[in-house]
C-alpha cells in the first residue's frame, strides 16, 4: 500500500487543514516513509488475533443519571473567538 | 513576610536550597530551616537568572507560587506536616490550570485559560504543593526531542547544543537544571522516559489508569498516562502517592487501591527476578550505552537480584502500532480545536471550510499536522483493516508478550533509549529516524503498563537510563527497585555542569 | 406499469433522562442558548466522558420491548466529522456493537391487519447542538444546549411499502416509547425525528432501486406526505429515462417537495473507531433480567387483553392501548362504570372530541375517569338519556362539578314515571288530530313526529324507550 497525492488532499480534506504546494508533497513524502515503516506489521499472521482496543480491560463505569451542572455560559463565552447573544458565532452556513 | 521565624539561621551556610531534593526539602521545610515563600522566591530568582537559556518554561506564576507558599507556611503554621505541603514544582502545559495560560506547546492555545484545573493539578494543589510554572513541551505531547513546540526547542541542561528529549523535554530540563525540585509530564510513548534518560533524572511513568486523565489534554487518549520527572525514585513515590488514585470524572481511571509508595521503598532486592528481553539488546542499540546498561545491572546481582533473559518477539511491531494507533486517536482528539468555541482563529475567515483549515493549519505544527493526516488515513474507508484493524491486534501480541514474560520476572529491564541525547535539529528532517527513539518504551504504553527510567550510568559525559518495566499497577515495586539501586549507586546524584547537586 | 415503494426508516428518540449521555448538564428543553452546555459539551481540551446509567437502562428497555438481542457487550464508536454544531469533531455513537440488535415491531392498519416489521438495531449516540442560521445577518449562531442529549436510533429493515405503513409503524414506535417512558415522543420539540430511506421498484422485482434519504421529518403527516411525493418523484424520473441517485434530500413541508442537500452531497468518510475514552459497557443477565422486570405491559399485549377481557373489537382495542394512559382511563372507567362498550364509546368518541378540540392530553383531561364512570352509570340507571347525557357531559367539561350535582343542579333527571309519560302522550295526541288520524290510516312515518313532540313536551327528559313503547300503545288505541 502507497500513498498517492490525490490521497493528501483528499485526508487534508477530511481533517479540514489546507496544504501549500511545498507542504503537500513534503507530505506526501513523510507520510509515504511513515506507511512504509508501519507497513513491516503487514508481514505478521494476525489471522486468529482478538483485536485490543484499550490496554485497560475493564467494563465501563457507569454515573448516576443527576444533573450536576449549573449554568456557565457567561464564563465559557469569554473563551470565544466570537460570540453574540449567548450563541458562539461561525461564519454563515448555507444549508 | 516571614511566618517562620526560624529560618533565618541554620541552613544560611548552604544558601543553594534549590539544590535540595523533594525528600530534603520536605525533611527541611518540616524542620523549619526555611518556609515555602523563601525556597520559592529561590526558585522564581533562579528561573529568572537560568530559565530562558533552556527555555524550559513556557509560564512562570511567580505570584500565584508565592500566594501558594503562604497559604502552604500558614498550614504548616496551624500544624499541617504532609510531605508536599510547601513543597514547589512545575506542570507540563497540558496539565490543565484553572485562570492560567494551558497552552500545550500550539499557537492553537497560545491564549487558552481553562476554568478548571486538571484532577492532577486539583490534587497536589489540596496537598499544598506549589506550582512555579508550566513547562514546555512538544506541541500536543508529538515528538521525542522537544523540538516541535510553538514557543521554541528546549535545551539539554548537560550541554545546550543537544535537546532535553520530548514531549516532557521542559519539565525534564527544569528539574535537571534545577528550575523546579519536580514536574509532572506525560508518556504517550515514553516522553516522559526518553527525557529523563536524556537529562540524567529518575522518570516515572504510572499504569494506564493509575493517574486520572480528567484535565489533561489528549495526544492518543488509550496510550497517554501521567507521571513525575525527579531527581531520585524517593521523590517519584512521593509525587506519585500525590497524583495516583481513582477519579470518577475520567472514566479509565482504575478502581485500585493506591499502596504507600514510600514505605515500600526500603524493601531488599533479594530474590528479584529481573527479565531482560534479548530483543532490547540487539542491533540499534549503542555499544557504549550497552555495557553501561550491563553494568547497571550487574548492580541489581550484586543486591541480590537474578538476571533472566526473556523475549518479547513483537516488541519490534510496536512503532508499527503506535505510529498507527496514536495518530489515529490523535486525529480525532484534535479535531475539537476548529476556531469555533475556543482557541486560535484566522483572521477574517471568509466562509465556514475557511475558518476550518486556515484557524487548524495556521494554529497547529507540522507535526502535528502530519500525525493527523496519517491517522486520518489509516482511519479512511478502505484502510481501517490494513492499518487500524492491524495495529490493534498487533497491540494485543504486545501485550500478551508482556504477560508471557511477567509470568517468570518481576520486573523487565533494558536501556530506555538506543542513545545518549542528539543534537538539535539532527533528527528533524526526517520523521522515521526521530520515531525511532522510542523503541524501547512505546512497547509499555501499547501494554498499558508502568515504567520508569532511572540514571544508569554515562557516555562521554553524557546521562543514560536504565528502563524498568513493572506489572499492572507495580509502581510500588518500580519505585522499591530503583531506591535500592540508587542507595548503591551515585548516576542519579550526578548534575549538569553548572548545576551543582 | 405499477410501482412498489420501499422504506426504511432511521428514527432519533431522545431519552428522557435528566442529564445527558456522558455529562451531567441538564437536558431540559427550552433553556437560554448555551447555558446548558458543560465543559464537556463544549469539548473543552482535557476533558471526559462517563455514560449515563439511565440512558443504557432506557436503551436495553426498549430492546427488551421489541424482543430484540441486547449487546451484552456494546461498544461506543467515534464518527468523525465537522460541522459547528457537533463540537468535539466527532459524535459518540455505536457503530459495530450496539446496545440494541436485531428485534421487530408489529404495525396495526386501520382496517385491523397487521404486519411485523423488522428492526435492524438500535443503538446510543448524542445529539448534536442547534446551527441557527437566521438571528444574524452574516453568521450561524451555535447553541449547544441540546449537544449531547442522549439519542436512541432505531433503524427498521427496509420492509415497509407505503407510506400510511411507514406512519402506523412511527406511531407504534411512539406508542412503545411512551409506554416505557424512556421518551416524551414529541415530534415538535424534536424528542422523535425521521429519517426515510425510500427507493422504489417495479412490482414483482427483487432488487432494491437506489434510495433517497430524507432527513430530518417531524411530524407523522410530514412522513407520509414527504414519502408519497419523493416517490411519485423517482417513479416520474425513471419514467421519464433518468436514474435515481443515492443521496439526502430534504422535505420542504410549504412547497409539499423534497430538495437535493448540496451541501451534504460531499463523500463523508466517517472514519469509526473505537471512542478511547470510554470502555466497552458490559451488562449480565442479572442486569437484563432487572430491566426486564420493569417493563410495563406493552402495547400489543394489553390490546389483545382488552378485546378479550372486554369484548372490544380489535380497532377498538388497539385505539385505546396505543397510549399507555388513555388505556388506564378506559380500564377505570370500564371497571367502575362495570359497562365497557359505553366506556370504549365514550372515551374514543365524546372524551377523545374534547381533548382533540383543546389540545389536551388524557393526563390533562378536564374530565377524570371516576367523573365519566359516575356519568356512565346515570345513564345505565335511566336517570339520563344518552341524549341528556351528552348535556352532562359538556358541563362536566365546563367545570360545573359531576354528572349527579349538576343533574340536581339543573333538574335533568330522565322522566320514566309511566303515568307522567301517559299523561304527555295525551296532550300531545290531543293537540295533532289530523296526525292521528293520518297515522290510524296507515302512515306510520308520522310515529317519529310524535316523538319528537313528546321528547319536547318533556324537554328532553323522558325515557326514549319509554316513550316509544307508550306511545305506540296510545296509538294502537288503548
Amino acid at each position: 500500500m502507497s500513498i498517492a497525492a490525490k490521497d493528501i488532499d483528499i485526508i487534508a480534506h477530511l481533517a479540514r487543514l489546507s496544504l501549500t504546494d511545498t507542504e503537500r508533497s513534503d507530505a506526501l513524502g513523510s507520510i509515504a516513509s511513515i506507511l512504509q515503516l508501519v507497513n513491516q506489521m503487514q508481514a505478521v499472521d494476525t489471522s486468529a488475533v482478538a483485536p485490543l482496543a484499550h490496554p485497560f480491560e475493564a467494563s465501563q463505569r457507569l454515573r448516576e443519571d443527576v444533573v450536576t451542572e449549573s449554568d456557565q455560559r457567561e464564563t465559557l463565552l469569554t473563551l470565544a473567538p466570537s460570540a453574540e447573544q449567548g450563541l458562539f458565532l461561525v461564519p454563515k452556513v448555507i444549508e | 513576610m516571614n511566618l517562620n521565624p526560624g529560618t533565618a539561621s541554620p541552613n544560611i551556610t548552604n544558601p543553594n536550597i534549590t539544590n535540595h531534593s523533594l525528600s530534603a526539602i520536605a525533611r527541611a521545610l518540616k524542620n523549619g530551616d526555611y518556609s515555602s515563600v523563601e525556597l520559592t522566591r529561590a526558585y522564581l530568582d533562579r528561573i529568572a537568572a537560568h530559565g530562558g537559556a533552556l527555555n524550559a518554561y513556557i509560564t512562570v506564576t511567580a505570584e500565584r507560587a508565592l500566594a501558594q507558599a503562604e497559604a502552604a507556611d500558614a498550614r504548616r503554621a496551624k500544624g499541617e506536616s504532609q510531605p508536599l505541603l510547601g513543597v514547589p514544582l512545575a506542570h507540563k502545559d497540558l496539565f490543565c490550570t484553572a485562570g492560567v495560560r494551558t497552552s500545550c506547546g500550539s499557537r492553537m492555545l497560545d491564549k487558552f485559560i481553562a476554568p478548571y484545573d486538571a484532577t492532577v493539578v486539583a490534587k497536589l494543589d489540596a496537598a499544598g504543593m506549589v506550582t512555579l510554572g508550566k513547562t514546555n513541551m512538544d506541541e500536543f505531547a508529538m515528538g521525542s526531542s522537544n523540538e516541535n513546540s510553538w514557543y521554541g526547542a528546549v535545551r539539554n541542561p548537560w550541554n545546550h547544543a543537544l535537546v532535553p528529549g520530548g514531549s516532557s523535554g521542559g519539565s525534564a530540563a527544569a528539574v535537571a537544571a534545577r528550575l523546579c525540585p519536580i514536574a509532572t509530564g506525560t508518556d504517550t510513548g515514553g516522553s516522559v522516559r526518553q527525557p529523563a534518560s536524556f537529562c540524567g533524572l529518575t522518570g516515572l511513568k504510572a499504569t494506564y489508569g493509575r493517574i486520572s486523565r480528567w484535565g489533561m489534554i489528549a495526544y492518543a487518549s488509550s496510550l497517554d498516562q501521567a507521571g513525575v520527572l525527579a531527581q531520585n525514585a524517593a521523590d517519584c513515590a512521593l509525587l506519585l502517592q500525590g497524583m495516583a488514585g481513582f477519579d470518577p470524572k475520567d472514566s479509565t481511571s482504575a478502581q485500585v487501591a493506591v499502596p504507600d509508595y514510600a514505605a515500600a521503598l526500603h524493601q531488599p532486592l533479594q530474590g528479584l527476578r529481573i527479565g531482560l528481553p534479548k530483543e532490547h539488546f540487539a542491533e540499534g542499540l549503542s555499544l557504549e550505552v550497552e555495557q553501561q546498561i550491563r553494568a547497571a545491572l550487574a548492580v541489581f546481582e550484586r543486591l541480590g537480584a537474578t538476571l533472566v533473559e526473556v523475549s518479547l518477539p513483537n516488541s519490534h511491531l510496536s512503532i508499527c502500532a503506535y505510529y498507527v494507533i496514536a495518530p489515529a486517536e490523535a486525529s480525532a482528539n484534535l479535531s475539537r480545536y476548529d476556531g469555533v468555541r475556543y482557541g486560535y482563529r484566522c483572521e477574517r475567515p471568509k466562509d465556514l471550510e475557511d475558518l476550518y483549515k486556515r484557524s487548524r493549519s495556521e494554529g497547529f505544527g507540522n507535526e502535528v499536522k502530519r500525525r493527523i493526516m496519517v491517522g486520518t488515513y489509516a482511519l479512511s474507508a478502505g484502510y481501517y483493516e490494513a492499518y487500524y484493524g492491524k495495529a490493534q491486534k498487533v497491540r494485543r501480541l504486545i501485550k500478551d508478550d508482556f504477560t508471557r514474560a511477567f509470568q517468570e520476572v518481576d520486573v523487565i529491564m533494558g536501556p530506555t533509549t538506543p542513545g545518549t541525547a542528539f543534537a538539535l535539529g539532527s533528527k528533524t528532517k526526517d520523521p522515521v529516524t526521530m520515531y525511532l527513539e522510542d523503541i524501547y518504551t512505546i512497547a509499555v504504553n501499547l501494554a498499558g503498563l508502568p515504567g520508569m527510567s532511572i540514571p544508569a550510568g554515562q557516555v562521554h559525559g553524557l546521562p543514560i537510563g536504565l528502563q524498568i518495566v513493572g506489572r499492572d499497577f507495580d509502581e510500588a515495586r518500580l519505585l522499591n527497585v530503583a531506591h535500592q539501586f540508587q542507595q548503591a549507586s551515585d548516576w542519579h546524584t550526578r548534575t549538569p555542569p553548572g548545576v551543582s547537586g | 406499469m405499477t410501482w412498489e415503494t420501499v422504506i426504511g426508516l432511521e428514527v432519533h428518540v431522545q431519552l428522557a433522562t435528566h442529564s445527558k449521555l456522558f455529562s451531567g448538564s441538564s437536558t431540559r428543553f427550552g433553556a437560554a442558548p448555551n447555558t446548558q452546555a458543560n465543559v464537556y459539551d463544549l469539548a473543552l481540551p482535557g476533558t471526559l466522558p462517563v455514560l449515563n446509567a439511565e440512558a443504557l437502562r432506557m436503551a436495553v428497555q426498549f430492546g427488551l420491548a421489541i424482543g430484540a438481542e441486547i449487546g451484552l457487550t456494546s461498544v461506543f464508536d467515534r464518527k468523525n466529522y465537522f460541522y459547528p454544531d457537533l463540537p468535539k469533531g466527532y459524535q459518540t455513537s455505536q457503530l459495530a456493537h450496539p446496545t440494541v440488535g436485531k428485534g421487530a415491531l408489529t404495525i396495526t392498519r386501520d382496517d385491523g391487519s397487521t404486519q411485523t416489521i423488522g428492526i435492524t438495531r438500535a443503538h446510543m449516540e448524542e445529539d448534536a447542538g442547534k446551527s441557527l442560521h437566521e438571528e444574524f445577518p452574516h453568521a450561524t449562531g451555535i447553541d449547544l444546549n441540546r449537544a449531547g442529549t442522549p439519542l436512541l436510533e432505531i433503524v427498521s429493515e427496509p420492509e415497509l411499502r407505503s407510506a400510511k405503513d411507514a406512519v402506523a409503524y412511527l406511531k407504534k414506535l411512539h406508542s412503545l416509547i411512551t409506554y416505557l417512558g424512556i421518551s416524551d415522543g414529541d415530534m415538535s420539540q424534536g424528542s422523535m425525528r425521521c429519517d426515510a430511506n425510500v427507493s422504489v421498484r417495479k412490482v414483482g422485482a427483487t432488487e432494491f432501486g437506489t434510495r433517497a434519504e430524507i432527513k430530518n421529518i417531524n411530524s407523522f403527516r410530514f412522513v407520509e406526505k414527504a414519502i408519497l411525493v419523493d416517490a411519485q418523484r423517482q417513479i416520474d424520473l425513471i419514467e421519464e429515462g433518468g436514474k435515481v441517485v443515492q443521496e439526502t434530500r430534504l422535505y420542504d413541508a410549504d412547497k409539499n417537495q423534497t430538495r437535493s442537500m448540496r451541501s451534504k452531497e460531499v463523500a463523508n468518510d466517517y472514519r469509526y473507531f473505537p471512542e478511547p475514552d470510554l470502555l466497552p459497557v458490559v451488562i449480565d443477565d442479572a442486569y437484563i433480567a432487572a430491566v426486564r422486570a420493569t417493563l410495563p405491559e406493552l402495547p400489543d399485549v394489553k390490546a389483545a387483553r382488552l378485546q378479550s377481557q372486554y369484548g372490544l373489537s380489535v380497532y377498538d382495542a388497539n385505539v385505546l392501548a396505543s397510549e399507555r394512559a388513555t388505556a388506564a382511563y378506559f380500564e377505570e372507567v370500564a371497571q367502575t362504570a362495570r359497562d365497557a362498550k359505553l366506556a370504549a364509546n365514550w372515551v374514543m368518541v365524546d372524551l377523545q372530541a374534547v381533548l382533540n378540540k383543546n389540545a389536551l392530553t388524557i393526563a390533562q383531561s378536564p374530565v377524570s375517569a371516576a367523573a365519566l364512570a359516575g356519568l356512565i352509570l346515570r345513564i345505565k340507571d335511566n336517570t339520563l338519556s344518552s341524549k341528556i347525557a351528552k348535556t352532562v357531559f359538556e358541563a362536566m367539561v365546563a367545570g360545573e362539578g359531576n354528572a349527579d350535582a349538576i343533574i340536581a343542579a339543573k333538574g335533568l333527571t330522565q322522566v320514566t314515571d309511566t303515568h307522567a309519560i301517559e299523561q304527555l302522550i295525551d296532550t300531545v295526541l290531543a293537540n295533532n288530530p289530523t296526525q292521528v288520524a293520518q297515522y290510524r290510516a296507515g302512515q306510520e312515518k308520522v310515529f317519529t313526529f310524535f316523538i319528537g313532540q313528546v321528547m319536547k313536551e318533556s324537554k328532553g327528559k323522558a325515557n326514549p324507550a319509554q316513550v316509544n313503547d307508550l306511545l305506540k300503545a296510545k296509538l294502537a288505541g288503548n
